[in-house]
């Protein structure tokens, strides 16, 4: 690694810190229903769409009330990109003349998007038409993205209220984290990334004649506006197939580095506007700090591993599906940025990277997408086990564990446990199926360790909502289109309902002033406390099953074994 | 009943504000400020299009032209893909010897000469437009006894085709293989 490279590493977290404050301030005013300076442009659209829809701005909503509309308004959208999907060959907007898709990969594909996993079993540029792209994905993009925004303040009002009983409005919270947070971030990034050379327009692929005579077909289309919210919305969902690896979807190492910064900019700047939301700037500085520590630990292995010789192909610095602009450090960078924060596009081919940093990459994933995580999934993942470290060290003290200021009772935690343990059960029953069963193994393209590991990551990207891949693995089959479909809906909705009934719990009691006995949640003690918490239950949980895959190929790989 | 209504209005709404008008928007502001990034950065020469700037094209191992990086789909973008073989794939090794003997030979190097490893590894999109700049030093001295060039004539090219980090900072240097050779045939 050159100097000018580690300088890039500084660069990259130096920003993230700087900007954190600037949009969480942002973010809390907007969740607070403020005033911006966005609201002279925005605030007659956001009335104008309250009457069209009939929504009643002012009336919040209950836990339960919040939860059905969150649940009637995905599933209708999942309905609708499904239908997109199936009617696409009759549809126009489509030059390239695509055909229908087929039904268990439309299914996926619409639970993928609307889930907020993006998930693909197909390659973008020669399945899907504009049509579908735009109407059916980019607004999923949008929507799934304030769908988690939405559930984290719905929790933060939650915790920050006393004995109260809603936690907001779910419409309101849709349409303002919509408005004045994703699309102007999204409309920015999309023109600066146009600047660079990803594409924006609505023509059909162009047909090139190259230097040695071959044709060339040069795919086209509405890339930019997708590829902004994909990174912002941490979608991750890819225009084409290979996702920002592609040089139309990521063209210059200036988008690359904007790409980065935006995959991580909106989970990063919550834990801000948490902490300003519960009167505690500090206590969301708190969470900030656990996340990044983690975040660079994993990355500084990730970097080690991946420098290091492979003495299979008896060479340092393989560079087997990474591209020359960006080089080993800003692929890996990208890697452990896009699996904390359940993004999942990527620059480089993940299932490539050595044993470890690929095995770094699926631990991120399989933590729980909290290191950051998905824009609100991140936060209210990150809470949940906040609560559970708040509880744990009650025991140990033998004290009524509580936060802010508020009890933290049996309720709260059967429910953390079930948002812990549901994507959890979900990875380790489905990949053992798959590894059993010939509809799974038949999928693998490496054989070895390296082709258990691709099972395990694609079952732990789908239950987490990530999304991406160790992308040898021939996902479009029935099994694992209906598979991994219903595993994104057991991780999103299974942690989704039990976070908005811990908000309805935590929101109905009083808060007792701190006394001496209170365990204090805003110093370096708690922030090592929750890493703690958090490495042990994973660990727990998954430790046998990375043995199998990317720790018993690492320990192979070392000895110059190849399969 | 009442809430399916309310999301059914919602979600006619949001699309057509994040899934039409945004779209349109960005389109008609790229396609007026940057009209030829928005269009896929062509490189159009005697009024044929013959490629992209931004997309890498199979070389076929024309000895008068620099070679870009092994790509699992020939360079053929539809759709883009890497080979996705994993840090123990014995076939991967495999492939990547052959790379390295096919290379050195055609370079007359030494049995022991170490390839830059974008040379011996396939690119993630199998499309990298980009070499380092060492592989294409590397390739001079062919290029040149192809064409008849000097070899201090095609060092130059390659030298000026050189990119630098971005900002002086982000990426590393490299070299695009097409814009070069599109130079190269300028020469003549």
């Amino acid at each position: 690694m050159t100097p000018l490279e580690l300088l890039q590493l500084v660069a990259y977290f130096g920003l993230l810190i700087v900007l954190t404050p600037l949009l969480g301030g942002f973010m809390a005013r907007i969740f607070a229903g403020k005033r911006t300076f966005l609201s002279p442009v925005l605030r007659p659209v956001e009335v104008i769409t309250y009457r069209l829809t009939g929504v009643k701005a002012d009336e919040e909503q209950d836990w339960r009330g919040y939860a059905v509309a969150l649940v009637v308004f995905n599933v209708l959208g999942f309905f609708v990109v499904f239908g997109l999907q199936l009617a696409q060959g009759v549809l126009p907007l489509n030059p390239a003349g695509l055909p229908t898709v087929e039904a268990t990969l439309a299914f996926n594909t619409a639970t993928s998007f609307m889930t907020n996993t993006n998930w693909q079993s197909y390659a973008g540029e020669t399945t899907l038409s504009y049509a579908t792209q735009m109407l059916g994905l980019a607004v999923q993009n949008f929507v799934s993205a304030a769908t988690g925004i939405a559930v984290v303040s719905a929790l933060i009002r939650g915790l920050a209220r006393r004995t109260a009983h809603t936690i907001g409005n779910f419409w309101v919270d849709l349409v303002r984290s919509t408005m004045y947070i994703l699309l102007p971030l999204s409309l920015i990034l999309a023109l600066v990334l146009v600047s660079q050379g990803v594409m924006q327009n609505f023509s059909a692929p162009v047909e090139a004649t190259t230097l040695t005579g071959v044709t060339q077909a040069l795919p086209q289309g509405p890339a930019a506006s997708q590829i902004a919210i994909k990174q912002l919305g941490t979608n991750g969902g890819g225009f084409f197939n290979v996702n920002s690896a592609h040089p139309f979807e990521n063209p210059t190492p200036l988008s690359n580095f904007l790409q980065m910064l935006a995959i991580l900019l909106i989970p990063a700047a919550l834990t801000n506007t948490y902490g300003r939301m519960i009167g505690s700037q500090r206590q969301g500085w708190v969470i900030f700090a656990a996340m990044l520590i983690m975040l660079i630990t994993g990355l500084s292995l990730m970097l080690v591993s991946e420098y290091s010789s492979n003495p299979v192909f008896g060479v340092a610095g393989v560079l087997e599906g990474k591209e020359v602009r960006f080089g080993i450090t800003n692929s890996i960078l990208w890697g452990a940025a896009t699996t904390a924060a359940s993004n999942g596009s990527v620059n480089a081919m993940q299932s490539s990277f050595t044993p470890l940093a690929g095995g770094i990459a699926m631990l991120n994933i399989l933590l729980g997408e909290i290191i950051f995580g998905g824009v609100g999934a991140g936060l209210y993942g990150m809470l949940i086990f906040v609560i559970m470290t708040v509880f744990i060290a009650g025991l140990m003290v033998g004290r009524t564990p509580e936060y802010l200021g508020k009890k933290i009772e049996a309720r709260e935690i059967q429910m953390a446990i079930l948002a812990i343990l549901l994507p959890s059960a979900a990875v380790l029953l489905m990949t053992a199926l798959a590894s059993v069963t010939e509809a799974g193994l038949s999928s693998r393209a490496n054989v070895g360790p390296h082709g258990f590991s691709e099972i395990l990551y694609a079952f732990a990207s789908a239950s987490n909502n990530n999304g991406s891949a160790f992308a040898g693995l021939n996902a479009n089959t029935p099994f694992y289109n209906l598979l991994l479909g219903i595993a994104m809906w057991v991780g999103r909705f299974g942690v989704i309902i039990p976070v908005l009934a811990i908000a309805g719990s935590m929101v109905v009691k009083k808060t007792a002033p701190p006394s001496p006995g209170t365990f204090p949640t805003d110093g370096a003690v708690f922030a090592g406390l929750l890493i703690a918490i958090i490495l042990i239950v994973g660990a727990l949980t998954f430790f046998p099953a990375l043995t199998l895959g990317p720790i018993v190929e690492h320990l192979l790989m070392a000895a110059g074994r190849s399969f | 009943m009442k809430t399916i209504l309310t999301a059914l209005r919602m979600l006619v709404v949001l699309t057509i504000l994040t899934g039409i008008l945004y779209p349109l928007v960005v389109t008609l502001a790229a396609q007026v400020v940057f009209p030829v990034q928005a269009n896929g950065s062509l490189q159009i020469h005697d009024d044929a299009v013959v490629g992209s700037s931004l997309i890498g094209q199979e070389m076929n191992s024309d000895p008068r032209y620099f070679w870009s990086r092994p790509s699992v789909i020939g360079y053929n973008p539809l759709p883009s893909s890497g080979s996705n073989l994993g840090p123990t794939n014995a076939t991967l090794a495999q492939v990547v010897e052959e790379r390295a003997v096919a290379f050195r030979e055609a370079h007359n190097l030494a049995e022991d000469a170490v390839i830059p490893t974008d040379m011996l590894f396939a690119s993630g999109s199998g499309l990298d437009p980009h070499i380092s700049p060492v592989a294409a030093q590397l390739q001079v001295a062919r290029v040149a006894a192809a064409r008849g060039l000097t070899v201090e004539q095609v060092n130059a090219l390659v030298d000026s085709a050189i990119e630098a980090p971005q900002i002086g900072l982000l990426g590393q240097p490299r070299v695009n293989v097409l814009l070069l050779n599109l130079a190269l045939d300028g020469l003549q």
